[in-house]
This record gives C-alpha cells, sequence and structure tokens, in this order.
C-alpha cells in the first residue's frame, strides 16, 4: 500500500497525480480518505465533519447536473440544492456556505469572473478570490475535475470532496463513487445529523485558502 | 445536442451566470431566419472576444455565428491562430485541431456525426486562417476536397501569420513586405479559389467581411450546399490592422478599398449545377414560407 497521503496543500506547482503515487480507486460501496480506502459511512462522516468545520464550504455543481439533460440530471440537482439549503442552514455564524457553478469547460481566462463561476482550467481563482477551504466537486466530467483537483492540491490549501458518477477520483481528499440522489441526500442527512457537534476552524483559517 | 437540451435545470438556475441564462433565454438557436440582423436584438453566440480592438476578424465571427443556420447542431474546427483565441468564448461546440489539421479533423468528425446521428442535421465548419489552410494544412484542406468530404471550409485570410508577427504566407500579395518577411513576397498569392473549384468544391465564394448581409448569404448558402451536395469553400479577408499598420478604425475601410472590382477580393462566386439547382430549390421553399407566414399574420390581424 501506497505511504503517499492526497493532504491540502499547496503541495507544490505541478503536484504528483495520485495514481501516480499508488493511490487507488475505491470498489462500488467504498470511498477513499485522503488516499485510503474508506466504508461510505465513514467517508459520509468525515465529509460532513469538514464542511462543517470549513470557514466557506462549497459546493462545485458542473454541466452534468447544471443542465438538464434528462431526468436524472434535474433530479440530481435538486438533491444538490437540498443539499446545499441543508448546509446553509447547518454552519454557524461566521462560515458561509457557498453554490457556485462550473457551467462549462471553456479555458475562458481571464475573463472568469470568481464570485459567480468556476472554472476547471484555473479553478484556484475562484478558491483564493472566495476564500473557500473546502469544496466539493459532483456533475463535472471525470478528465476535468481530476485537472480541476490537482490544480487546487497543487496552489490552495481547500480541501477537496469529489461525488463522483463513475468509479472516484484520487486527486481528491475525499472521494465517493457512483454519486446518485440517494448519496446526496444521504450526505445532507450526516450534515443535520453531525450539526452543532463540529467545530468550526474559524480561528485557525481566518483567511480561507492560502495560495 | 438540439435546442430542447439547452434548458438549465430549474433548481439550479439562479445560481448559473447571467450570460448562460441570456443563451437560453435570448439566443436565436432554433430559429428559422436567424442572421446578422439579430445582433443587437438577441444574445449572440459569441461573449466578449479576446482578438484586438477594431480587428476585422471579430466582426467576421460575430456574422458568422449570427449566420449558421442550425447552430445548436453544428460543430466547427479551428485551428492554431487568432482565431483560436475566439473560440473560447464561442456558445456553438468546437475542437481545436492542431495546425493544419483541421479538415482532416472535420472529415472524420462528419463522417462520426452521420453514424453516430444518422436522422438528424449535424453540419460541420472548418474556420482557419490563412496559414493553416493554405501552408500548413494545405494538403488536408485539398485531400478533403477530393474525397468531397461535405462540410463547410472557411479561410479568414489576413494576408500574412499574424499573431506570430508578421511571417509570409501562401495568401499573402506579391511584393508586400512584412515585419518578419522584409525581402517582400517573391511570388503571387495563390490562388486558393480557383483551386477549390478544381478540386471538387461545389460553392466557392472569395469576399471581404465589410458587408453583412453578403457575409450571411454565402455562410448560408455554403453550410446548406455543404450539407447535401459536398465540399465548400469560403474564403474572407480580414485584414490584419496591426500587420499592415493601420489603426484599429481604418479595418472596415481597408476592406472595401479591397473589394473594389480589380482588386484581390473583388467578390468572386462559383457554383457547381447541382449546387445551383439546390439553392434555386431552397429560395423557392423560403419565399413559400415567408409568404404563408405574411399572409398568416394579415389574417391575424385582420
Amino acid at each position: 500500500m501506497s505511504e503517499y497521503r492526497v493532504l491540502p496543500g499547496p503541495e507544490h506547482f505541478l503536484p504528483p497525480a495520485a495514481a501516480s503515487m499508488g493511490i487507488q480507486l475505491p470498489n462500488p460501496g467504498e470511498a477513499h480518505i485522503n488516499g485510503v480506502i474508506a466504508s461510505e459511512d465513514k467517508a459520509y462522516e468525515e465529509a460532513a465533519r469538514q464542511f462543517l468545520m470549513a470557514k466557506v464550504p462549497t459546493i462545485f455543481p458542473g454541466p452534468l447536473v447544471l443542465w438538464a439533460w434528462n431526468e436524472k440530471a434535474a433530479k440530481k440537482a435538486t438533491a444538490i440544492r437540498h443539499l446545499y439549503n441543508t448546509l446553509k442552514d447547518c454552519v454557524q455564524p461566521g462560515q458561509k456556505a457557498m453554490l457556485i457553478p462550473m457551467p462549462d469547460y471553456r479555458p475562458k481566462y481571464p475573463k472568469i469572473n470568481p464570485e459567480v463561476e468556476i472554472n476547471p482550467n484555473h479553478p484556484n481563482l475562484t478558491i483564493w478570490h472566495n476564500k473557500i477551504d473546502c469544496c466539493m466537486f459532483v456533475g463535472v466530467h471525470c478528465h476535468q475535475a481530476n485537472l480541476s483537483l490537482k490544480i487546487i492540491r497543487g496552489g490552495t490549501s481547500c480541501y477537496t470532496i469529489a461525488m463522483c458518477a463513475q468509479a472516484g477520483h484520487e486527486d481528491a481528499m475525499l472521494s465517493f463513487r457512483d454519486a446518485s440522489v440517494e448519496k446526496i441526500m444521504k450526505l445532507a442527512d450526516t450534515i443535520k445529523r453531525l450539526k452543532g457537534t463540529v467545530q468550526p476552524r474559524l480561528e485557525t483559517a481566518k483567511n480561507g485558502a492560502s495560495s | 445536442m438540439s435546442k430542447e437540451r439547452i434548458q438549465i435545470s430549474e433548481d439550479l438556475y439562479d445560481i448559473m451566470p447571467s450570460d448562460y441564462q441570456d443563451l437560453v433565454k435570448n439566443a436565436t438557436y432554433g430559429k428559422e431566419d436567424r442572421g446578422w440582423k439579430d445582433i443587437g436584438t438577441s444574445k449572440e453566440l459569441i461573449e466578449q472576444h479576446s482578438l484586438c480592438a477594431g480587428c476585422p476578424e471579430s466582426m467576421a465571427f460575430r456574422y458568422i455565428l449570427a449566420s449558421l443556420p442550425n447552430p445548436e447542431d453544428t460543430v466547427m474546427v479551428g485551428s492554431t491562430g487568432c482565431t483560436s483565441l475566439v473560440f473560447p468564448m464561442v456558445a456553438v461546440h468546437n475542437i481545436h485541431s492542431l495546425f493544419g489539421n483541421q479538415n482532416a479533423i472535420a472529415s472524420g468528425l462528419k463522417r462520426a456525426l452521420s453514424v453516430r446521428f444518422p436522422g438528424r442535421v449535424k453540419d460541420v465548419v472548418v474556420l482557419a486562417g490563412d496559414g493553416a489552410t493554405v501552408d500548413i494544412g494545405l494538403d488536408m484542406t485539398l485531400q478533403a476536397w477530393f474525397r468531397q468530404e461535405k462540410f463547410t471550409t472557411i479561410c479568414f485570410d489576413n494576408e500574412l501569420y499574424a499573431n506570430t508577427g508578421g511571417q509570409e504566407s501562401g495568401l499573402m500579395q506579391k511584393g508586400f513586405v512584412a515585419k518578419m518577411a522584409p525581402v517582400g513576397k517573391l511570388f503571387d498569392k495563390v490562388r486558393l479559389p480557383e483551386i477549390a473549384r478544381e478540386s471538387g468544391c461545389h460553392y466557392v465564394v472569395n469576399c471581404t467581411v465589410s458587408k453583412p448581409s453578403l457575409v450571411e448569404k454565402v455562410i448560408r448558402n455554403a453550410v446548406h450546399v455543404a450539407r447535401e451536395i459536398g465540399p465548400t469553400y469560403l474564403q474572407l479577408y480580414t485584414p490584419c490592422i496591426l500587420e499592415i499598420g493601420k489603426n484599429s478604425m481604418e479595418g472596415l475601410q481597408e476592406m472595401r478599398d479591397s473589394e473594389k472590382p480589380t482588386e484581390r477580393f473583388a467578390y468572386k462566386e462559383y457554383i457547381s449545377e447541382p449546387a445551383k439547382q439546390l439553392l434555386a430549390e431552397l429560395a423557392a421553399k423560403d419565399k413559400e414560407r415567408k409568404a404563408a407566414a405574411k399572409q398568416l399574420a394579415s389574417q391575424a390581424s385582420a
């Protein structure tokens, strides 16, 4: 088993792909936390804890859910909105939950407005601008999510979570696989359950993610 | 993709940046009579671009995107050059190819789309500069025409390699001295419109982009002919004002000067017999449709 751990950065300008460091993807029914395979239940708890600890916990929905391609996409969008509303209700004063879209993958540099969107080619701009210290990607095509996750790990100290509909992401600090409406709702339930039991790290993360 | 799929999920609509909301609400996807006159009254398929102030290429881009008959089912193929700075801002599917490869990419793409969507009209439009079309990619350009691939090739002819500092290109006029071609061009401008005709293109036009209605007409014709009959080619003069020593506001005049009857961009058009027949049929249908719509409108108002 690899000794490498996928931890919040900044790692360095070009962090290695976690897969090249021996990190493996979880099997169905599992997840990974920092590159170590864990049960899904443990991952729900850890993801909820990270969200509740963060100063600016943020959800980044991607094109697969932002656009109503089909009924399933629309249902996932509804679940994501529910997750965000739950998170907003559960954070304490001083914390700020955000929901920032990744509408497409066009490399819109330098026109990107980091206040209202995130782009996979320079996600660090949105992280830095909003001082985001914990984020979750959902509905982003895998290759673009990998690109974003690596850039974020390379240049920021943001904790990354991937709610992946395929096999998961080694480059996230915590990754679910086979994402579904039920899994998104279960994460929302876990956040609700842990409300008030997690101390936000407002003192230690005064400036959010560092550059 | 089709127009019906360009919808934002209701629960996340409010967080989408306004330009995407505008695209869904106010763009001209699916509008039968879309054209350059929609510019200013509807959402354009191009956001702010990163070209130089006053660049005629930006005008050309706007007219072309406003004139595509079927933008929601069109894939554009670009190449290295100033055009590749614009494609990231364009709300039409597009692929950036390797320098010069654009017509090879488009050939495969068009064939793949026909297999994947047999019952649907899918247009492919190549848009590349003169370096990609005539110098580096001439092989791919010609081979696609020889094979009668059914897509449109548009060449933005600025007569040199603009964004690398002004090197000589095959489409540069004879004798022209550029910043990185100090000796002056020693041979004539390659006559690609004639070559296109001889290589099997069914619709060929050589013009400037000074007149939006003309650009609209030739784009629509080229796409329709390519869809039904075979390859089409448009060579559009989009001068690089920086490299020819002009100011931002002088691009339009430069094009007007270059399209005079004796000049190199005087309007030239070639239409093959099958293409003529098709365009006549389309014009007749269009006339019929407009007459019916007019009648319906007058009945409604009566």
